[in-house]
C-alpha cells in the first residue's frame, strides 16, 4: 500500500471513531429522552435528557472536534503531510 | 501606539475595541442616573455600534479578488471562530431561541444540539479538505471537482435558494431592532438595516465582513451573557447560572404541577393578539417523541454541513490544519451563547411564575398586573398580554401571554435591571442579525459574480470588472432581500429552518460524496442537487398545503425526504455514467492531504 493509501485508511478510521462518538450524543441518547429523564444521575442536579439538551452534547461536541484535530495532526505528521510554512 | 501589520495586532485591536465597548456601557449607565430617557439609551447603542461596523468595512475596503473573496486567506484560528459565530448565530438565534425553549421546551431543545453537533460534520468530512482545495465558493469546489458549468450552476440554484430564504429572516430581524430601538416605522427601518448591512460588506467583500463580524461577535455576546448572570445574582438563583439553577429547574416542575396547565376555549384565545403564546409545556421534562426530536436535530445537523455561508469562512484560514482547529474555536463561542439560553428561559420563567419572588407575577391580581410599568410597555409594543379569563381577580399561568422574542428583550426589565442593559440587548441582537445577514448576502453575490458571471458568462473580465459586478450584485440581492423582508410571509424562526432544509436537500451528500466517493461523478453531482432540492420543496408544498405526509416529516423536517432522494439519485446516476477521468481521481487524491499546493491557484 502507497503512503497516501495508509494516510488515507487512518484518516477514514478516525473519521469512523468520531462520527460514532458523534452519533451517541447527537441521537443514540435521545432514543432514551424519557427513561434517561427519571435517572437518578443528575449532573449539577440537573435531570438527565435536560442536561444533555442544554449543555452535554453540546460540550462533549466541542471537545470532540478539538480532540479530532489533534489526531488527524499527528496522522499527518506520521506521514510528511502537514504543511510546511506559508505554502498555499 | 499600534504598530506593524494589522493581522499580528488582532488581540490589541480588539482588546481596545473590547474595553471601549464597555466603557461605553458604563458611560450610558451614568448618563440613565443622570435622567437620559431610555428612548435615547436605545438610539444611541444601536448608532454607535453600527456607525462602528460601517468605520471597519470602510478601513477593509479592497481591489484584490483574493482579499475580496476569502480575506486573503490570513485569518487566525480563534478570530476565525470569532467570525463564524457571529456569522452563524443569528437575529432568531439571539431574539428567539431563548423564547422557543421557554414555551416548547424539550421539543424545541432539538435545534440546540442539531446546530452544534452540525459543527462536527462540518470538521471531519468537509472544512479542511475545501480549504485544501482553494476554492472562492461552494459551487467554485462542485464545479471544479465534477467538472462542467451545469455542475456549477445547479449548485448556485440550490445555494441561492437556501440562502436567500434565511437571509429574508435576518434582514428582517434587523428592520424589527432598528424599528423599536430608532422608533421608526418597520418598512422603513428595514431598509436601515439593509443599508447598515452594505456598508459592512461592500467595499471590502470578505475581508470586511471577516473583521465586522469579530466585532459584532463581541457585542452579542456580552449583550447575551451580561443579564442571564445579573439576574441570576439578581434574584439569588446562584453567582454562575449554568452550574446553578438546578434548584430553579425543580421549582418551576413543582409550580407547574400546582398552577396546572389549563386549556383555554377557543373563545378566549381568540382574544389574545397573534403571536403570542401562553406557557402550555412543562419547562424540563421530554415532551417529544424520540423521532421527533432526532428528525428535527438530523435536518439541522446537516443543513448546518451544507450552509455556503457557513463553509465558506474556512476558505479564509491560511492553512487545512487551522481550518480544522478553527472550527473547534468556532463551536466553543457558540456554545457560550447556546449554553447560555436555557439559562436565561429558566431565570424568565422563574422570575414570572414563583409568587414568592418580589418579581412574580401569577397568583397576583389582575388589576395589580396591569398597573405595572414594564408590562404596560411591552403590553403597548404588543409583546406581552394579561386577561381574567375565569373572572376570579387573580391572574392564572393560562392567563398570561407573551411573545417569543420577549423573553430576551423583556427579562432584563421584569428581573429590576436598569434600562441600560435593555438597549445593550438591542445591540446585540442588532450585531447578531447583520453579521449573519452579511455573510449570506456575501455568499450569494459572490457566488453569482464569481460562478456565475466570471466562470460560466466572461471568462476574460479583468479583476477590476469582476468586483464592480460583485459589488452591484451585492446591492441588487440586498434590496431583493429587504423587499421580500417587509412582505412579512414567514416568522423569523420558521424560515431560518427551512433554510437549512433546503440546503441539506440540495448540497449535503454531491459535498460530502465529492471528497468522500472518488467514483461519484458530474451527471451523478447535477442529478443529486437538482432532484434533491426539487423532491424537499415538493414535499414542503405538498405539506403546507395541508398533505398529510408520511413517517411524521413535517414542513420543518423536509430535508430528509430531499437529502434521501439526492443521495438514492446520486448513486444511481454516478454508477451507470462513466466514472471520472484520471486527472479528476488524482484531484481528489491530493486534496486528502493537507501538504502540497491548493487545487485552484491563488488567484482564480
Amino acid at each position: 500500500m502507497s503512503k497516501q493509501e495508509q494516510h488515507w485508511e487512518k484518516t477514514r478510521n478516525l473519521l469512523f471513531i468520531t462520527l460514532a462518538i458523534w452519533f451517541v450524543f447527537s441521537i443514540g441518547i435521545f432514543l432514551f429522552g424519557a427513561e434517561m429523564q427519571e435517572s437518578s444521575i443528575k449532573p449539577f442536579g440537573y435531570p438527565l435528557t435536560y442536561w444533555f439538551t442544554c449543555q452535554g452534547s453540546l460540550a462533549i461536541f466541542v471537545i470532540l472536534i478539538f480532540w479530532f484535530a489533534g489526531r488527524q495532526e499527528k496522522i499527518d505528521d506520521e506521514f510528511g503531510f502537514t504543511e510546511r510554512e506559508g505554502e498555499q | 501606539m499600534i504598530k506593524g501589520k494589522f493581522i499580528d495586532n488582532l488581540p490589541k485591536v480588539y482588546g481596545i475595541y473590547t474595553g471601549g465597548f464597555l466603557v461605553f456601557i458604563i458611560i450610558m449607565a451614568i448618563a440613565e442616573q443622570a435622567g437620559m430617557s431610555a428612548k435615547m439609551i436605545g438610539i444611541f447603542f444601536v448608532a454607535f455600534t453600527v456607525l462602528i461596523y460601517a468605520l471597519i468595512g470602510w478601513l477593509s475596503r479592497t481591489l484584490q479578488t483574493d482579499a475580496y473573496y476569502v480575506a486573503g486567506r490570513q485569518v487566525p484560528t480563534v478570530f476565525n471562530g470569532m467570525a463564524t459565530a457571529a456569522d452563524w448565530m443569528s437575529g432568531a438565534s439571539f431574539v428567539a431561541m431563548a423564547g422557543g425553549i421557554y414555551f416548547k421546551g424539550y421539543g424545541y431543545m432539538a435545534l440546540l444540539v442539531g446546530w452544534t453537533g452540525g459543527y462536527v460534520l462540518v470538521a471531519s468530512l468537509l472544512a479542511p479538505y475545501l480549504r485544501k482545495f482553494g476554492c472562492y465558493t461552494v459551487p467554485d469546489f462542485i464545479g471544479t471537482r465534477y467538472g462542467g458549468n451545469l455542475a456549477r450552476f445547479s449548485a448556485v440554484i440550490v445555494l441561492t435558494v437556501a440562502s436567500f430564504t434565511y437571509v429574508t429572516a435576518q434582514i428582517n430581524a434587523t428592520g424589527t431592532i432598528a424599528s423599536v430601538a430608532l422608533d421608526i416605522p418597520f418598512n422603513i427601518a428595514v431598509y436601515v438595516g439593509l443599508l447598515s448591512i452594505l456598508m459592512c460588506s461592500m467595499l471590502g467583500g470578505m475581508r470586511a465582513v471577516t473583521w465586522t463580524q469579530v466585532a459584532q461577535y463581541i457585542v452579542l455576546i456580552i449583550a447575551y451573557l451580561l443579564p442571564v448572570f445579573w439576574i441570576s445574582n439578581n434574584i439569588g438563583a446562584g453567582f454562575f447560572p449554568h452550574f446553578m439553577l438546578a434548584d430553579e429547574v425543580a421549582r418551576i416542575a413543582e409550580l407547574e404541577g400546582q398552577f396546572g396547565f389549563v386549556k383555554n376555549s377557543a373563545a378566549d384565545l381568540a382574544t389574545v393578539p397573534k403571536g403570542l403564546a401562553g406557557i402550555t409545556k412543562p419547562h424540563s421534562s421530554v415532551n417529544a417523541t424520540p423521532w421527533a426530536f432526532i428528525s428535527l436535530a438530523v435536518c439541522m445537523m446537516a443543513g448546518t454541513a451544507s450552509l455556503p455561508h457557513v463553509m465558506m469562512r474556512y476558505f479564509t484560514t491560511p492553512s487545512v490544519r487551522t481550518a480544522r482547529r478553527s472550527v473547534g474555536w468556532s463551536l466553543f463561542f457558540i456554545f457560550l451563547l447556546y449554553s447560555s439560553a436555557p439559562m436565561l428561559a429558566t431565570l424568565s420563567k422563574i422570575s414570572l411564575m414563583d409568587p414568592t419572588l418580589a418579581t412574580g407575577i401569577i397568583g397576583k391580581s389582575v388589576a395589580d398586573v396591569q398597573a405595572l410599568d414594564w408590562y404596560q410597555n411591552w403590553n403597548q409594543a404588543n409583546l406581552m398580554f394579561v386577561s381574567d379569563f375565569n373572572g376570579n381577580g387573580t391572574l392564572e399561568l393560562n392567563e398570561f401571554f407573551m411573545k417569543g422574542s420577549a423573553v430576551v428583550l423583556a427579562t432584563p426589565e421584569i428581573a429590576g435591571l436598569p434600562y441600560v442593559i435593555s438597549g445593550l440587548v438591542a445591540a446585540g441582537g442588532m450585531a447578531a442579525a447583520m453579521s449573519t445577514a452579511d455573510g449570506l448576502v456575501l455568499a450569494i453575490s459572490n457566488a453569482l459574480s464569481h460562478d456565475v458571471y466570471y466562470k460560466i458568462i466572461n471568462p476574460k473580465a479583468e479583476t477590476a470588472k469582476r468586483l464592480i459586478v460583485a459589488r452591484v450584485l451585492l446591492v441588487l440581492i440586498g434590496f431583493a432581500g429587504a423587499t421580500i423582508a417587509a412582505l412579512e410571509i414567514q416568522g423569523i424562526l420558521g424560515s431560518v429552518i427551512w433554510a437549512f432544509d433546503f440546503a441539506m436537500s440540495g448540497l449535503f451528500f454531491p459535498l460530502v460524496l465529492g471528497v468522500w466517493w472518488k467514483r461519484a461523478n458530474a451527471p451523478g453531482a447535477v442529478a443529486g442537487m437538482l432532484l434533491g432540492l426539487i423532491s424537499g420543496t415538493a414535499y414542503l408544498i405538498w405539506v403546507r398545503n395541508g398533505g398529510s405526509g408520511f413517517l411524521g416529516i413535517t414542513q420543518l423536517t423536509f430535508g430528509i425526504v430531499g437529502a434521501s432522494v439526492s443521495l438514492v439519485s446520486m448513486i444511481v446516476v454516478s454508477l451507470i455514467t462513466a466514472a471520472p477521468d484520471a486527472a479528476t481521481q488524482k484531484m481528489v487524491d491530493d486534496v486528502r492531504i493537507p501538504s502540497g499546493k491548493t487545487i485552484l491557484g491563488k488567484q482564480h
